[in-house]
């Protein structure tokens, strides 16, 4: 028995009622690209800045006050006095109420006259190491920046001299470091992968919920008809979010686009494909929905911590990055990623495409192998 | 019309997770036959039926339905039998309409729209044909069922206990409409508990724990069957039933309104049995019912079981 376009057409339909008629799943499909777009574009900053600090000055002089001053001016810092007593900074940083405690010891000035390399302290609340990388680099700057104003005339020896070689760093890409820039391009494959993999992933477990299953398999319809009839509906719902999601790009966080347009639309129909039929797959192990839910939950954590997507994909340790490279969404996020901030084209971009097409093929076999055509 | 039996199977055995639930179970049935299927719960009625219609795959024996080999054909049976499942298949959230429209692209019909509006007039459902499928009562999503498994004129119709929860008025026209069928040559298995039911079908076949028990029209099953009947009337017969059900040579007793019924494998042991009883009852002997013999049927089913397991 051939496949045949009728056949498909009849699940397609039927897929597409259902749908219709679950408005909580469709009010999830306009709402969740939107949400998440809004709320992890905003929200998530890997340069975090204005963080509260407490400041204990043990020692007033003009050198203090140009520190502190410059402190201020970086913008990395809320300074606040920790006042006097002894212990008062220590406590505020154990109870979280600020997250750097920056202290000028006594008799800062004196030694600083004296050449005596005096030591200023700072503590950070390090339990989340991320918060607090940009911001130890930057007291570092800004007590530089501070003293050299005030380190002239006798005092100019004590001056910071400029490094021997001059480093030069060009940032690439993205070069003020934004990082909506970065997270929401990546969304754009989070989003589909959680839509795409959890709509199918229940599909079929529902039907054989519903008792629906055994009807559909006494009819002459055969598994991959079954397959693209219900994938194909979700197609157009992923192309719906893309668009959401690429125009808000454009439009609200200013993400550049380098690339052909063509080419991430071939992408995006190629991934949304493949999270289709990972999702498929997965729902034919499942016996209810609630196990096919879980299964998603499975596939979607990692594909949201290991693929690159949070956290630096070359950071993690070699046999994390083999998992990575197994994940759909590391592939796309590549291409995604390139096209838009790099502006890569076809040469680039095939080797990541040819691995997710290879991944769906892989999928549709194992389906379509699984979904069979009986009861067992 | 050729004579080959459209359904013919032998020695089909499944056991699921090492219990033995069809046992060699062999049947034929006749071309435009209406064959009964009986048996208590969970003896293997759907399983069987599954193996028929190809959706479980027999772990051995062998048949063919409508010439066709069950064990190479089973894309081609699929697409000439009609299946009602035991719960109700179709598409709760679609309409009336939807669901008919599903089932004629799946099956590849011709002249679909008329077909569909041919079935919702048939129905009495074309004022309600854009009603969701599951806001439908009990009885009704049961007429619409059969009508979608007969949308595509399927030559052998498998129901499975298609009329559980139906009232008796739509029972009877359900019922007349597989006799329409059967007329026209639709061959039909139909499994069922409604001893009435059994009684509308040409034949019946028994199945209890997964073994065919007995096979043939009602009268043939009673007459072979060797059970005797007695009918007692008279103030308080119907009270005597727990009484009687423990004296030997009593297979069943119960009552029917004011009277007692009590069958047995022997005419004078029933006899013995309520001689001493109550004088005022007067006892005549009565044909045994097709359910005294089901029942007779079980209780020595299990027995056997009993006896191969000790
Ligand atoms: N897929 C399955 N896996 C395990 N056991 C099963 C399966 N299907 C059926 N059974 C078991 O096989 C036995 C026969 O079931 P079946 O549904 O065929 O009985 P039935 O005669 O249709 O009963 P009922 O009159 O209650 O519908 C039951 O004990 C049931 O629990
Ligand atoms: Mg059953």
């Amino acid at each position: 028995m051939s496949p045949s376009l009728r056949r498909i057409w009849a699940m397609l339909i039927k897929e597409f009622h259902q749908l219709r008629r679950d408005r909580l799943t469709f009010g999830m499909i306009v709402g969740i690209p939107l949400v998440q777009l809004f709320l992890f574009g905003f929200a998530i900053n890997n340069d975090p800045r204005h963080l509260r600090a407490a400041l204990e000055v043990n020692d007033h002089s003009a050198f203090t006050r140009s520190i502190e001053g410059s402190l201020r001016a970086s913008s990395y810092f809320d300074l606040q006095p920790a006042g006097t007593r002894p212990g008062a900074g220590e406590e505020m940083l154990r109870r979280g109420e600020v997250q750097f405690l920056i202290v000028i010891p006594p008799d800062f000035s004196r030694d600083l006259v004296r050449g005596e390399h005096p030591q200023l302290l700072v503590v950070a609340d390090a339990t989340d190491p991320a918060a607090t990388g940009g911001a130890t680099a930057a007291v570092q700057q800004a007590v530089m920046s501070g003293l050299g104003h005030d380190l002239i005339g006798s005092l100019a020896p004590l001056a910071p001299r400029p490094p021997p070689v001059d480093v030069v760093v060009q940032r690439r890409y993205n070069p003020e470091g934004i990082t909506s820039h970065n997270i929401v391009p990546g969304l754009l494959a989070i989003v589909l992968s959680m839509t795409m993999v959890m709509l199918t992933s229940v599909s079929v477990a529902r039907e054989r919920e519903r008792g629906t299953m055994e009807n559909l398999l006494a009819m002459p319809l055969h598994p991959l008809e079954v397959m693209l009839g219900k994938i194909l509906p979700y197609v157009f719902i992923g192309a719906t979010q893309t668009t959401i999601i690429v125009a808000a790009a454009q439009l609200i966080f200013q993400v550049p686009f380098f690339g052909p347009v063509w080419l991430l639309a071939l992408a995006t129909l190629v991934f949304i494909t493949v999270s289709l039929l990972l999702g498929f797959t997965l729902s034919t192990f499942a016996q209810t929905q609630l196990q096919a839910m879980q299964m998603s939950f499975f596939y979607i954590l990692p594909s949201i911590l290991l693929s690159g997507f949070m956290f630096p994909f070359r950071g993690m340790p070699g046999w994390a990055q083999t998992i990575g490279e197994c994940i759909p969404v590391t592939h796309f996020l590549r291409v995604v990623r390139g096209v838009m901030l790099k502006g890569w084209g076809v040469g680039e971009a095939l080797l990541p495409l040819g691995i997710l097409a290879a991944m769906g093929l892989v999928f549709a076999f194992v389906a379509v192998r699984r979904y069979g055509d009986t009861l067992e | 019309m050729s004579a080959a039996p459209a359904i013919a199977v032998t020695g089909l055995t499944k056991s699921f997770g090492g219990r033995v639930v069809v046992d060699h179970v062999s049947l034929e049935v006749g071309q435009g036959r209406v064959c009964g299927f009986l048996g208590p719960n969970g003896s293997g009625k759907t399983t069987t039926l599954r193996m028929i219609c190809g959706l479980l795959i027999p772990d051995s024996g062998s048949g063919t339905v409508l010439g066709l080999d069950l064990a190479t054909s089973r894309g081609e049976i699929k697409r000439r039998i009609g299946y009602m499942t035991q719960r109700f298949g179709l598409f709760e959230d679609l309409t009336i309409r939807e669901n008919l429209a599903f089932v004629a692209d799946a099956y590849s019909l011709d002249n679909k729209h008329a077909r569909v509006d041919a079935a919702l007039d048939r129905l009495g459902l074309a004022t309600r044909a854009d009603q969701l499928a599951g806001k439908l009562s009990g009885g009704w999503k049961q007429r619409l069922a059969l009508a979608a498994c007969v949308l595509h004129e399927p030559q052998i119709l498998l129901l499975d206990e298609p009329t559980a929860g139906v009232d008796p008025l739509a029972r009877r026209e359900f019922w007349d409409q597989i006799h329409v069928l059967a007329a026209e040559g639709v061959t039909v298995l139909v499994s069922t508990h409604y001893m009435d039911e059994a009684e509308r079908c040409h034949d019946i076949a028994y199945i209890a724990y997964g073994v065919l028990l007995a096979r043939g029209t009602a009268a043939e099953i009673v007459r072979d069957s060797g059970l005797a009947a007695l009918t007692g009337e008279g103030p308080g017969a119907d009270r005597l039933a727990p009484l009687l059900q423990q004296r030997p040579g009593v297979t069943m007793a119960a009552a029917f309104g004011p009277t007692l019924h009590i069958a047995g494998p022997d005419l004078a042991a029933l006899r013995a049995a309520v001689k001493d009883v109550d004088p005022a009852i007067d006892w005549r002997e009565a044909e045994p019912t097709l359910e005294d013999v089901f029942i007779h049927l079980m209780r020595s089913a299990t027995d056997n079981s009993v006896g191969i397991a000790s």
